[in-house]
């Protein structure tokens, strides 16, 4: 286990997703999956996805997929980027808005709340139109009243925002307003937002191929 | 001047050869490579990246599809025809310039020389990362919450030249949101801020 993490950092992230605590000492991964109740082969499908961004998930990996599992691990990532990734840029920004002339600083802010709303009402279609849909379908209780297609295409990408608050940070803000508040706080985005280009792919990837499938399951049944 | 990097595709030897000797003594021309069969096409393109692809329509397939195709798959490329015999236009407009067997050798070279001047300047003009005061008035409606529309009567122009317009400034700002470009607006002093939230 810390042989994978140690060789690919980032997954460092996807751990207390999955609930998985540090030190874990020299145990291999099967073990520390079996030790907190998560399914390995789920596991490394994850670690897969975030370690090689062309990796498409075979059909056997998909059906395999407990779809408990995922959803949890979704609303796991979700509550992270919510209640401590974007809070955290926040801070800093809060910081570099008070040392702004006052008319820059409203704007960003402002930009910076609309970004937040973006934000929490991708998440929330996705936990409270999306999440339920894939639920019942598995209990099939499914009324039909949305397809994952809907989803596919109005999965509305929220990293275009994000990049463009590193554009203004780096190029058009003063150069006098707290630099080294700045850099840091670009590299806190570029974090956020690899982090999020990953979880898309989790989506995309994983989340869109399996409810397709259980989409067809449930219209040969009926 | 930089040279020019050259892939002939033509299937006849006698002409590519042709060719090449009228390259040879012209120091910025050099030809890569010459192809007489599609198959190679895709791993020569990808080796030598060539500025510039000859190549005869014929051994590409008579079909629009393939040209877009080949002119997709290799957007850093320009595409010239070698016509040796009569083509139909609609394939021939998909190339930037058209060679003909009957042209000598300097009106070979001319057109090749004029068509590599005529993409050094457009691609200068993209080089550079100030607006334009075309640009500079978009943005501003843009920042104020205009729709395209909007923009377009006010400023009498289309609407098609409004997204051209909203496209470059994207492209120069690196800024793609609306909320984003009226910070830009802001922080540059374009707009004042009681002209954006009323």
């Amino acid at each position: 286990m810390a042989e994978l993490i140690l060789s690919n950092p980032n997954l460092m992230l996807t751990l207390s997703r999955f609930g998985i605590e540090l030190g874990f000492g020299d145990s291999l991964v099967k073990d520390v999956c079996k030790k907190t109740n998560v399914n390995t082969a789920f596991f490394l499908l994850i670690c897969n996805l975030y370690t090689d961004s062309d990796f498409i998930p075979s059909q056997e990996d998909i059906k395999s997929v407990n779809i408990n599992t995922l959803l949890s691990y979704l609303s796991q990532s979700h509550k992270y980027y919510v209640d401590e990734r974007i809070p955290h840029i926040e801070n800093h920004l809060n910081r570099i808005i008070e040392a702004c002339p006052k008319k820059f600083g409203t704007t960003i802010e402002r930009f910076f709340e609309e970004y937040k709303n973006e934000v929490k009402n991708h998440f929330c279609y996705e936990e409270e139109t999306v999440f339920p849909y894939i639920n019942s379908l598995c209990d099939k209780s499914s009324k039909r009243v949305f397809s994952i297609n809907e989803f596919k295409s109005n999965h509305s990408n929220i990293e275009d925002k994000l990049n463009d608050l590193m554009n203004i940070l780096i190029k058009y803000l003063p150069a006098e307003i707290f630099p080294k508040e700045r850099i840091e706080i670009s590299l806190d985005i570029v974090d956020l937002s690899s982090d999020l280009k990953y979880h898309t792919l989790v989506e995309e990837r994983v989340l869109v191929p399996f409810v397709e499938l259980l989409e067809r399951q449930c219209h040969e049944n009926m | 001047m930089k040279t020019c990097k050259i892939i002939i595709a033509e299937p006849s030897p006698i002409i590519a050869a042709g060719l090449c000797a009228f390259f040879e003594d012209t120091s910025r021309l050099q030809v890569l490579s010459v192809i007489d069969n599609i198959d190679n096409l895709h791993e020569k393109m990808i080796v030598y990246k060539p500025d510039l692809l000859i190549v005869n329509p014929l051994m590409i397939g008579l079909a629009t599809n393939n040209i877009k195709q080949i002119a997709h798959n290799y957007p850093s490329t320009i595409l010239v025809a070698f016509i040796t015999t009569y083509i139909d236009k609609s394939i021939v407009r998909h190339f930037k310039e058209t060679i003909e067997i009957s042209d000598n050798k300097q009106k070979i070279i001319n057109k090749i020389f004029n068509m590599l001047d005529s993409n050094d300047e457009s691609s200068s003009q993209s080089d550079n990362f100030d607006l334009s005061n075309r640009e500079i008035d978009v943005l501003v409606c843009v920042a104020k919450g205009m729709t395209n529309k909007d923009i377009s009567d006010m400023l009498n122009i289309s609407v098609h030249t409004v997204i051209t317009h909203r496209k470059n400034i994207v492209k120069k700002t690196g800024i793609k949101s609306v909320s984003g470009l009226t910070v830009y607006a802001l922080l540059n002093n374009l707009v004042d801020e009681s002209e954006i939230y009323e």
